[in-house]
């Protein structure tokens, strides 16, 4: 048994929450890097360029890259060999998000859905935990912005759609989020599991690098016609039309029941901020 | 690139085309849901709003808190379509030009032919890019509202894209 002080999880944490909240992933930029390059279109290539000239003001300025710093997203792989000390583990990490949402000068975004009444300090996070084998805890922190969110989709398909079906799903959930969800998307799909299960894979789905695939090839290879699908959509950097839609596709599976195949399309914009460590 | 000095007079507002790159220099306003829901709770009370509409521009954003030694913080466009219920009525009592990012309905796109008006699409995601523009900014309503109050900003060559022009026209 490995005892582990959630001060430590919530300092890791604050990092960060702070560091995401600036700063775009290594393969964010790239794949934003490589749409300017490829773009032919003049409207969605000034955007583009803005784009990447945006992470650079953010990076050297310190500054949040987009004014909506999110909700927090926290996913949690835990070794069941792992006794957590201290604090309640949830209280750590909203008290972590408080701290680095003061800090960072961040937005605080998250509210009453009734009253709208905001909660003033970015809390609650959104908080997934999960039992592993190990003595390890690996933390994923994805701060979502949300007019990407509300563009996102959950399909409970029949089987006999099959992979066409998936496929259909994915590229109908782009094409209705039109220019609206700050293109070109990155988009995360569940494929199969439960109704929430299915959600929840979607989301893990945007914390992978973009350009990676599934391990499972005929997985990889929806996650590849989805994408070829999306980007001849022309809808573009922010619907100004052009080559890029989507940055990439990432696809997460598991087993379902015999009568469904639910899939989850989970959309991310093109700021794309998420943090992985291992404690 | 054309460059834009505020208030718009129709002249100008005729000579923007759909697609066309901009540099907006000037006082704009941000409004979002909630001051919205503030504004429509005036209007339907006939009280009066708490800034002139004639010829205004409305910004669709919420910034995140300045730094001391900032002018702004972060802040780029939101999604104009969730004002898509608001701001015919806004433009048919004398509302200038909107900023924000996206399509927004037909029913805007009318209004902003209908009162010879623009809809400029700013970069969303570009939020430091943004603050970088924004040389002043003032609470001017709804301060409780927090990040989505009503903040007076002045900007100096902020990037924006001709959207919806005043012949119809669109960019999407």
């Amino acid at each position: 048994m490995r005892k582990i002080n959630t001060r430590t999880i919530e300092n890791k944490i604050y990092e960060m929450a702070l560091h995401a909240g600036v700063n775009l992933t290594a393969s964010c930029q790239v794949a934003l890097e490589k749409a300017y390059e490829n773009e032919t279109e003049g409207a969605a290539k000034f955007a583009l360029k803005t784009l990447c000239t945006n992470a650079e003001i953010a990076n050297e300025k310190q500054m949040p890259v987009c004014q909506d710093t999110g909700m927090a997203v926290v996913i949690f792989e835990i070794g069941q060999e792992v006794f957590l000390e201290g604090k309640p583990l949830k209280t750590a990490i909203n008290d972590a998000v408080r701290r680095a949402y003061a800090d960072g000068y961040f937005r605080k975004s998250i509210c009453d859905p009734i009253t709208r009444k905001n909660t003033a300090d970015n809390t609650p996070a959104a908080v997934h935990t999960e039992i592993c084998e190990g003595d390890k805890i690996k933390i994923t922190y994805l701060p979502k912005g949300f007019g990407s969110e509300n563009m996102s989709r959950l399909y409970m398909l029949k089987p006999a759609q099959g992979v066409e079906g998936i496929i259909n799903a994915i590229v109908e959930t782009v094409k209705l989020a039109g220019s609206r969800p700050c293109p070109p998307v990155y988009v995360g799909v569940g494929i199969g599991g439960s109704f929430d299960t299915c959600a929840y894979l979607a989301k893990k789905a945007i914390t992978r690098d973009i350009g990676t695939h599934n391990e499972r090839a005929d997985i990889a290879e929806i996650e590849k016609t989805a994408l070829e699908k999306i980007n001849g959509l022309n809808i573009g950097c922010q619907g100004f039309h052009g080559r890029t839609t989507a940055l990439g596709v990432s696809c997460e599976w598991a087993p379902t029941h015999i009568a469904g195949l639910p899939v989850a399309v989970n959309i991310q914009c093109h700021c794309v901020r998420c943090e992985k460590e291992i404690l | 690139m054309k460059k834009i000095s505020l208030p718009l007079s129709k002249h100008m507002v005729k000579d923007l085309k759909a697609g066309d790159s901009v540099l907006i220099s000037g006082t704009i306003l941000t409004a979002r849901d909630c001051a919205h829901k503030r504004l429509f709770e005036l209007l339907n009370c006939g009280k009066p709003l708490p800034f002139d509409l004639k010829d205004a521009v409305i910004y669709y954003a919420g910034p995140c808190p300045a730094k001391p030694d900032q002018p702004s913080g972060s802040c780029g466009p939101t999604t104009s379509a969730r004002m898509d219920s608001f701001a015919p009525k806004l433009l048919n009592l004398g509302l200038g030009a909107i900023i924000g990012k996206g399509e927004m309905s037909d029913e805007v796109k009318k209004a902003v032919k209908d009162n010879c008006a623009v809809y400029f699409a700013a970069i969303g995601g570009a939020g430091a890019l943004y603050a970088d523009a924004i040389k002043k900014s003032e609470c001017i309503a709804f301060a409780d509202l927090l990040s989505e109050a009503v903040y007076k900003l002045e900007v100096v060559d902020f990037p924006a894209v001709v959207a919806y022009d005043c012949y119809g026209g669109s960019i999407y």
